[in-house]
Parts: structure tokens; C-alpha cells; sequence
């Protein structure tokens, strides 16, 4: 298991001692996604990717991750800023407009 | 019993720290502390102690330093004074609330303009508010001894916040004294070694000191300030704890000088007590029944523990007509521009709520360095004993007040 | 070198993750980098800033790794605490590490830096540098560069942008005398990388600059933020150099320019320039480079 910040279950304090007696906390601990903030996608063609990760280095949320030599996203964190399709030099990866 | 020296009280506080065996000292000179960070890099040097000793470039570092040394749970020291402590003001509610339990040494002096080098309270009184538990102590021996009792304060698991420990600038820090310095066998007896879960931690990681919005933030404020109002008790219990293990005892918020059947009690901060004291004993040997309540700490401020001192006085001399506490005054070595003095302001406070109903008189002096004479504190007692009418008086003026 | 980190063998964990910062963030790219480099052993210190802002927001804390703010002024002497009391509990095998943006860095910043080159503590500092506080909403600060227009630089009929140059951090950290300091940009994400890595094993401190785009500041798309900074070393607005061994050394050195004119005109901050003002910007890029060249 690769170390990565995640997605817990959180409730919000109901009396004064749920609440950590100072400003630390675990590590890591996720509440929200950022899926929201996306009006396009990138969307991976796996026929023209051939695993050089690229997209998944110049990434700044770090949402590519590497699968079967190839890359998928997690679409819960991508904002949908369009670098990774920049970034390919194979076109494998294309921004789409998000259906809401 | 130690061994007993004749030094400064700002090498007895630094006596005090070698005891307390900080991890990590970062402080930056200024007078009237300097001798304070002198002395700890010697100790460091002859390895007397075991410590990190960071010489940092200015006293916003120091702070920010001793922070960083908290943060991964080491035991952090650092010393200040007057500027010094106002540049690193930014770092004080960050510590406070951070729950860093920082003990850090203030040599009190006036703050500029006009630039001054020698002591007022002005300085650690105008951070009252930071969220930091305040002393401050009144001789060389409670200098030393408060060192070690600090951290014994400030990691207590029902405190965790950061102390102050406020030294009145050249009348206390550079006057010598006979003190006694205790074993460090003793020493170590006396304060465990700092274990804290606030703290980052390579097996377990945290995120500290982070942003917390509208929703949750007040809670955190309230936790800080529950822990103030928990101070008082670990006071008491550290004194104790350090009664047993010494044999010297230094008493709890306030320490009362024939106050239990006291009319005219003046508040005092402070080295200038042992004066004031001299001043009742001489009130008293004319028939004057003149009292003396020192407060040691500030921050928590001892409301209750003051109405107490002068209830007590009042009900101990009850079947006596006119025997009843008659006037309170508050001595102090601060101005608040366009007010009061801000101890004045929180005495009053604490008198209105606990009930105790007397005229209230204000005695500023000492600014700058200000010499306060035996003179100065006859007249604050016969100002009250007169009940003058004017509540705030400025005194030890070298000259007539003809400014309107 | 053998043990060069690359796109195939760098680790999958994320330390910077879940983060609020905007779309295409340059700054973010270069702390999640700089942590995959350093690993969970790394102790991050951040000031009040975009980072610390997008990422430290009970509950949600988006490091994976210790993390902590520091003071604005205080990155290189919380650091500095960091890493005194780590080595006094006896903590071994760990890196401490200082991210600050270029105000951060250059302008509030510097005393605290300049302190902890002078102890020699061993710490990493990293500045990412976007060219204007962009945290508070793009002004100017010691590394906005000439001609650049922010929110208290306007260009208008008087006055074209920032009349300063940029400081030249990378030179006045060297000036220290600092065992190890270079210059990086985003875009060449390897040499970045590189960079982190020899950072993290100077036994004292170390100091890189990275050249971190802001699109929001920056007036691009934000699909353009690598690009921007890929454009910014190749028409030689920027370097990619190191200082070690008490001399600098020129990493690259390209025999042609890329245009400055297409450079600026592509952002929105640039745009308002006159052909003279652009004429004046490569006037300077020339001189710079002479000074640079002769280095190697």
C-alpha cells in the first residue's frame, strides 16, 4: 500500500471534548473532494498511451497514478486543469466537457 | 540543601533552566537579559548542559525556534525583554495556541519611545492577552526556583501552554543575591521528562498548527482558556511538589503580607513588594492596619484569590467596627494611554465580580526605571487612608504636574 | 548516475494530496515533487501562504507526511527548531524541509533564511517562486520582475508594471557561502528532481529555487503552467544552475534564445509592454548572461 493522503469518515464534534485540545491532527485526513471544482475531464486513450508518465509528473494534485504501464486518474481530486493533456506528446489524453 | 551562591538573579534563572535540562535553547541578547544567554552557552560549553543552543539572529526567531523544537516534543527555552518581546509578538498567540509549553524568561523594561533600557512592567503587560500564563517573581531564589517550576506548570497535562516568567529589568536581574542551587539529582525528581502527543512524529504524522475556519475555531479558543482556568490548581500543586522534594515554598496566585486583618491593602507586582512590605511594617508600628497582597501571575488573573485575601480581612475583623477592608490600591509600572493602568483595569474587574465593594485606587509609577521609594508607596497608603478623591494617581513625579 | 529518481522509479506514495489550491497550480506541483524526492521521513515546514492556505484546513489536513506552519517570517528558524530538537530526542534518518513562496522567501523571510545558512543547520529550503504574493491576490513582492503588472504595480499611461528588477535570491543565498543552492523550474521537472535529491544529501543546508508558475497571477490558461515555465529558461528570463564547492555552475546553456517577446506576450501580466520595454528586458537577459557564461 503506497502512503497517500485519503478519504475518511468525519464526524463534526458534538461537544467541546471531540475536538483535538490543540491544532494537531493526523496526517493525511481528507473530508471533501475536489471533483466539483471540474468543468472538463481528461479522459486517457489507453491505445495511444505507452506508460511514459509524463502526465503523471507534471500533475500538481498528483491525482495520475501509474496502472498496468499505463495511468488512470482519481477523478474524485482532479480538477480538470489540463496539464497532463499538455503535457502528453502522444495526444493520449483528451479534456472533454463535464456533464452536470 | 544545594550549594548556596552569591549571584545575579539572571544567573539564578539561568541556574534554573540548567536544571530543567531544555533540549533546545534559542534566545537572542538584549539587555537587561543578556547575561541569562551568556550564561546558558557556558553551560552548554562545559557540556554542565546537554542542550541545543541555536544562536539565532533575532527574537522573532527565538520564538519561531524554541516553536519548531516544541513541535517535534523537545523541552524549548528561550528569554527575552522589552523590544525584544514586542518584535516577537507575532509568535506569542502562535505558541499559546499552539499549546507549546515554552517557558520563556522576560526581563521586564520600558518599552520605546522614549527609549529606555531600564525596567517598567509595560512590556509583558501589554501582552496580557497572547494567551500565555504570566509570573512574575520577586527575588533571585524565586527566580531560580520558578525556572524549574515553569516547565512543571506548563507541560502539565491539564495546562500545555507556554510561561512567562517576568523579572523586574536591573533590580532584580542584576542584583546579587545568596541563593541556594539545588541538586540536580533533586531537580530531576521534581520535573518528569516532557512526553506529549502534540508533536510531530515520524511513526505517527500529524498536521499541526493548522487554519481553522468559523466553524470549529471558537472551540479551540475555549479549550485554551479552560486550560488557563486550570492553572491555579497545578500552581498549587507544583508548589507543593516542590515543598516536599526543597523544603521552600513560594505559595500560590497571590501571596498576602499581613493582609487578614488588613484595612488598606496595596496590590503589588513584582520586585517592589519587598519594599511595600518594609513600608506596612512601619504603618503598622504607628497603628496603620496596612496590608500587602503581591499577585504572582497575571495570566491566569487570581479574581478569586484576591477577593479571598480581602474577604478574609474583612470577616476576621468583623466584630470590630470600621475594622473592614477600607481601600484597595493597585500598584504598577504600566499606563494604559488614555485609561488606566491595565492591572488597575483587572482588579477592578475581579473586585466587581467576586462582590467586593471598596474604593479602588490606581498608583502608577516606576516608568522607565523610575525610582519608587518608601516615600512614594507611604503615600499611596495615605492616599487611600485620606479617600482622596482622585482614584489614579501618577507617582514619583520629578517635577509639578501643570499640564492640563 | 545509477541513483537518479525518474518518472519509472519514483516512489507512487503522495504527500501532498486533496489540496484546494487552484487548477494548474505551479507551487503544488513543485511541494508534491520536492516530498515524493524526500520521502515520509520529512518534516515540512510551510509560512502563511497559498501552500499552507490550500493545505492545512482542519479537517481537512492534505500532507501526508509531518507538516506545519510556520510564521511568514519564520520558515528558516522554525526549521531550524525542527531540526535542533529532532537531533536532541535522538531522531534519526529524516530530512527537515522549508517550502516558502518567493515572498516568503525573498521579503519577510530573508532574515530567518539568512540565520539558518549562517548556523549551518541541516535543513532543506525550497522556494517556489511565482513572482508576486499571490496568496492575497498578486502583489507585487522582491521576485515580481520588471515590467510585470500586479495589483500594486498597475500599468497604466505613467507607470508600466514593476520598475524593480528581481532579486537574485539564488546569488545572495550563495553569498553565504551555503554548501549547496540551485536554481530549478517546474518544467524541467528532472533537474528539479536531481536537485531535491542532492539537496537532501548535503550535510548542512542547502537552498533551491524554483521558478513555480501561477496561472491565476500569471494571467495564463491553466493548462499553460509548464509551458509558461518551460518558455521562461528557454528564452533565458530564467537559469538552471547550482553553486557547490564555493562556485557556480551553468547547467544549461542553450546556443539560441527562445523569443522574450512571445515570452511576455502570452501573459496577461506582460501584455500592457512596449516594444522599448521589451527591448530593455532582453537588454538585461543579455548582460545577465554574459556574467553567467563566464561561470563555467
Amino acid at each position: 500500500m503506497s502512503i497517500k493522503p485519503t478519504l475518511r469518515e468525519y464526524k463534526k464534534p458534538e461537544k467541546l471534548s471531540d475536538y483535538p485540545e490543540a491544532t494537531c491532527f493526523e496526517a493525511g485526513h481528507l473530508v471533501t473532494k475536489n471533483a466539483g471544482w471540474r468543468n472538463v475531464r481528461p479522459v486517457i486513450n489507453d491505445e495511444k498511451c505507452v506508460g511514459c508518465y509524463q502526465c503523471y509528473m507534471y500533475c500538481p494534485d498528483g491525482v495520475i497514478f501509474k496502472k498496468n504501464d499505463k495511468v488512470d486518474i482519481d477523478y474524485d481530486f482532479c480538477k480538470g486543469c489540463g496539464i497532463c493533456a499538455k503535457t502528453c506528446k502522444l495526444k493520449a489524453i483528451t479534456m472533454t466537457e463535464e456533464e452536470r | 540543601m544545594g550549594k548556596v551562591k552569591f549571584i545575579s538573579g539572571d544567573d539564578a534563572f539561568a541556574e534554573g533552566i540548567r536544571l530543567a535540562r531544555p533540549q533546545v535553547v534559542s534566545a537572542y541578547p538584549i539587555t537587561p537579559q543578556t547575561i541569562v544567554v551568556e550564561r546558558l552557552s557556558d553551560m552548554v560549553e562545559d557540556q554542565s548542559l546537554k542542550s541545543e543552543f541555536i544562536h539565532v539572529e533575532s527574537e522573532h526567531s527565538a520564538l519561531s525556534c524554541a516553536i519548531g523544537a516544541s513541535s517535534v516534543g523537545a523541552r524549548a527555552f528561550t528569554a527575552t525583554s522589552s523590544q525584544g518581546l514586542l518584535y516577537m509578538a507575532e509568535g506569542l498567540p502562535y505558541a499559546a495556541g499552539g499549546r507549546f509549553p515554552i517557558v520563556m524568561m522576560n526581563a521586564n523594561r520600558a518599552t520605546a519611545l522614549p527609549w529606555n533600557i531600564y525596567g517598567d512592567q509595560r512590556d509583558s503587560v501589554s501582552q496580557l492577552d497572547c494567551g500565555w500564563i504570566q509570573v512574575y517573581v520577586e527575588d533571585a531564589q524565586e527566580s531560580l526556583d520558578m525556572a524549574l517550576m515553569s516547565y512543571y506548570i506548563a507541560e502539565h497535562p491539564s495546562v500545555r501552554v507556554p510561561v512567562m516568567v517576568n523579572l523586574d529589568g536591573f533590580v532584580l536581574t542584576h542584583t546579587y543575591e545568596a541563593v541556594d542551587i539545588p541538586e540536580a539529582k533533586l531537580a530531576d525528581e521534581f520535573l518528569p521528562p516532557y512526553v506529549s502527543d502534540n508533536k510531530m512524529d515520524l511513526e505517527n504524522p500529524k498536521n499541526m498548527a493548522f487554519s481553522v475556519g468559523p466553524a470549529d475555531n471558537q472551540e479551540f479558543h475555549l479549550l485554551h482558556h479552560k486550560a488557563m482556568l486550570r492553572v491555579a490548581d497545578v500552581v498549587n500543586e507544583a508548589d507543593t511538589r516542590f515543598q516536599s522534594i526543597f523544603g521552600r515554598s513560594h505559595g500560590g496566585m497571590v501571596e498576602g503580607y499581613r493582609t487578614e486583618d488588613a484595612e488598606y491593602v496595596l496590590i503589588t507586582v513584582g520586585s517592589i513588594t519587598g519594599l511595600a512590605r518594609e513600608v506596612v511594617d512601619e504603618l503598622r508600628s504607628q497603628g496603620v492596619r496596612a496590608g500587602v497582597l503581591k499577585l504572582r501571575f497575571l495570566r491566569p488573573f487570581p479574581s478569586q484569590q484576591i477577593a479571598e485575601a480581602l474577604v478574609n480581612s474583612i470577616e476576621q475583623g468583623s466584630a470590630e467596627v470600621g475594622s473592614v477592608v477600607q481601600a484597595v490600591g493597585t500598584l504598577e509600572k504600566d499606563i494604559s494611554f488614555g485609561y488606566e493602568g491595565t492591572i488597575y483595569t483587572n482588579v477592578n474587574s475581579a473586585l466587581i465580580k467576586e462582590d467586593v465593594h471598596v474604593p479602588s485606587y490606581n498608583f502608577i509609577g516606576g516608568l522607565g526605571g523610575r525610582d519608587i521609594s518608601k516615600e512614594d508607596i507611604r503615600k499611596c497608603f495615605s492616599h487611600m487612608i485620606g479617600k482622596e478623591k482622585d482614584k489614579i494617581v501618577w507617582i514619583g513625579l520629578g517635577v509639578e504636574d501643570d499640564v492640563r | 548516475m545509477s541513483d537518479r529518481i525518474t518518472a519509472k522509479n519514483i516512489t507512487d506514495n503522495e504527500f501532498f494530496y486533496g489540496h484546494k489550491a487552484c487548477a494548474g497550480c505551479g507551487g503544488s506541483l513543485a511541494v508534491r515533487m520536492a516530498l515524493k524526492v524526500l520521502g515520509e521521513r520529512t518534516f515540512i515546514a510551510l509560512p502563511a501562504g497559498c501552500m499552507s492556505a490550500v493545505g492545512f484546513n482542519f479537517p481537512q489536513l492534505c500532507f501526508s507526511n509531518n507538516a506545519i506552519i510556520s510564521t511568514f517570517a519564520g520558515t528558516g528558524s522554525i526549521i531550524t527548531g525542527i531540526e535542533a530538537g529532532a537531533r536532541a530526542l535522538g531522531l534519526k534518518d529524516y530530512h527537515v524541509l522549508g517550502m516558502a513562496g518567493d515572498g516568503g522567501t525573498a521579503d519577510i523571510g530573508i532574515q530567518a533564511l539568512s540565520g539558518a545558512i549562517d548556523r549551518n543547520d541541516r535543513v532543506i529550503y525550497i522556494c517556489y517562486d511565482n513572482e508576486a504574493y499571490m496568496n492575497t491576490g498578486i502583489q507585487k513582492s522582491g521576485l515580481t520582475p520588471f515590467g510585470a503588472k500586479t495589483t500594486t504595480t498597475p500599468a497604466g499611461k505613467h507607470i508600466h508594471g514593476n520598475v524593480k528588477n528581481k532579486k537574485n535570491m539564488f546569488e545572495i543565498v550563495a553569498a553565504h557561502g551555503i554548501p549547496y543552492a540551485a536554481t530549478a523550474s517546474i518544467a524541467y521537472m528532472d533537474d528539479f528532481i536531481e536537485k531535491v535529491r542532492k539537496a537532501s544529501q548535503v550535510d548542512g543546508p542547502s537552498y533551491i529555487h524554483v521558478i513555480a508558475p501561477c496561472p491565476t497571477g500569471w494571467g495564463i490558461p491553466a493548462d499553460r503552467t509548464i509551458e509558461a515555465a518551460k518558455e521562461m529558461v528557454d528564452c533565458g528570463l530564467w537559469y538552471l544552475a547550482e553553486y557547490y564547492d564555493d562556485e557556480f555552475h551553468l547547467n544549461r546553456d542553450p546556443n539560441e534564445f527562445t523569443s522574450v517577446s512571445d515570452y511576455l506576450k502570452s501573459q496577461g501580466r506582460f501584455k500592457h509592454l512596449s516594444d522599448e520595454d521589451i527591448a530593455l528586458i532582453e537588454q538585461g537577459r543579455d548582460k545577465k548572461w554574459e556574467k553567467i557564461r563566464a561561470w563555467n
